[in-house]
């Protein structure tokens, strides 16, 4: 039942990146190229997503627990540090290059499985190798 | 939307992120987690956070490409990725090692943190979106666009 709930989650949130152009990398950088043909797109669909997602959160304050009986397991550090600072800026500049982002990347399996590709791999060998380099640490 | 942005569709758009909302939504009422893509990608890749559910991951992420593809069943959708293929490595590089890095991307900080208003959340998503477009902007002035 569990996995079942998040694979509902998975293709909804896969439609609804088709649906909104956002599966698309030139719809993205579109978006970003304020000296470009500017199109605005990209701000709709976050008003959409973030109105029932706000929804939610009043919901989650007030409820014990999610429907299926687990705890809620959201962030709860507060703190500022360089590794969100940096973190994001990186990801930035790649999303800027490319115009894609995580989500895009693995739904456009189901778009362009061959376009995708170098990305996607690309993008674990950047999470395992920040797994890596925190290990060092 | 008319002449002065002729790229933009913006109720798909709207309709899209609706769609995307209520997937973080189920996520978070309904499994008490956020739908953060990144995140999960890194659980299923056996590189995420302790006490994440790979079994939950899996199915989310499973569901990512099977949507998407029952949506382009319903009319033509253009994807057109960059040409370059080093572009596309350098780039999933740093989206890779910066989602990592900064514990999210445009679905995790963009999405379920700026709805909640989480500081951390606003902080990195003002940063990536800034990174964003002053990175294409630099393109254009090299002309690479």
């Amino acid at each position: 039942m569990r996995a079942l709930i998040s694979l509902v989650g998975g293709l909804l949130f896969g439609a609804g990146l088709a649906l909104s152009g956002m599966a698309d990398p030139s719809r993205v950088t579109g978006f970003l190229d304020l000296f470009g043909v500017w199109d605005p797109t990209l701000a709709f669909v976050m008003a959409g997503a973030i109105l029932p997602m706000a929804i939610a959160w009043q919901v989650q304050r007030r409820v014990p627990r999610a429907l299926s009986g687990d705890a809620f397991c959201v962030p709860q550090t507060r703190k500022f540090d360089a590794r969100l600072v940096v973190g994001a800026l990186l990801f930035g500049v790649g999303w800027g290059l490319t115009g894609i982002c995580p989500g895009p990347a693995i739904a456009n399996l189901g778009l362009a499985p061959l376009a995708v590709l170098p990305f996607l791999l690309a993008m674990a060998g950047g999470m395992v190798l920040h797994k890596l380099w925190a290990r060092q640490r | 939307m008319g002449t002065l942005f002729p790229d933009a569709t913006p109720l798909m758009g709207f309709l899209g992120g609706v769609m995307i909302g209520i997937a973080g939504a189920i996520m978070l009422l309904g499994l008490g987690r956020i739908a953060g893509v990144s995140g999960m990608a890194a659980t299923v890749l056996g590189i995420g956070e302790q006490g994440s559910d790979r079994k939950l991951a899996l199915t989310f992420i499973i569901g990512l490409p099977l949507g998407a593809a029952l949506m382009s069943l319903t009319g033509p959708m253009r994807i057109a990725f960059p040409d370059s293929i080093s572009l596309l490595v350098i780039g999933g590089l740093l989206v890779g090692f910066g989602t990592r890095l900064g514990s999210g991307c445009t679905s995790g900080h963009g999405v379920c943190g700026v709805s909640r208003l989480s500081p951390r959340s606003l902080v990195a998503t003002g940063l990536f979106m800034a990174a964003g477009f002053a990175t294409v902007a630099i393109m254009r002035l090299a002309g690479m666009l």
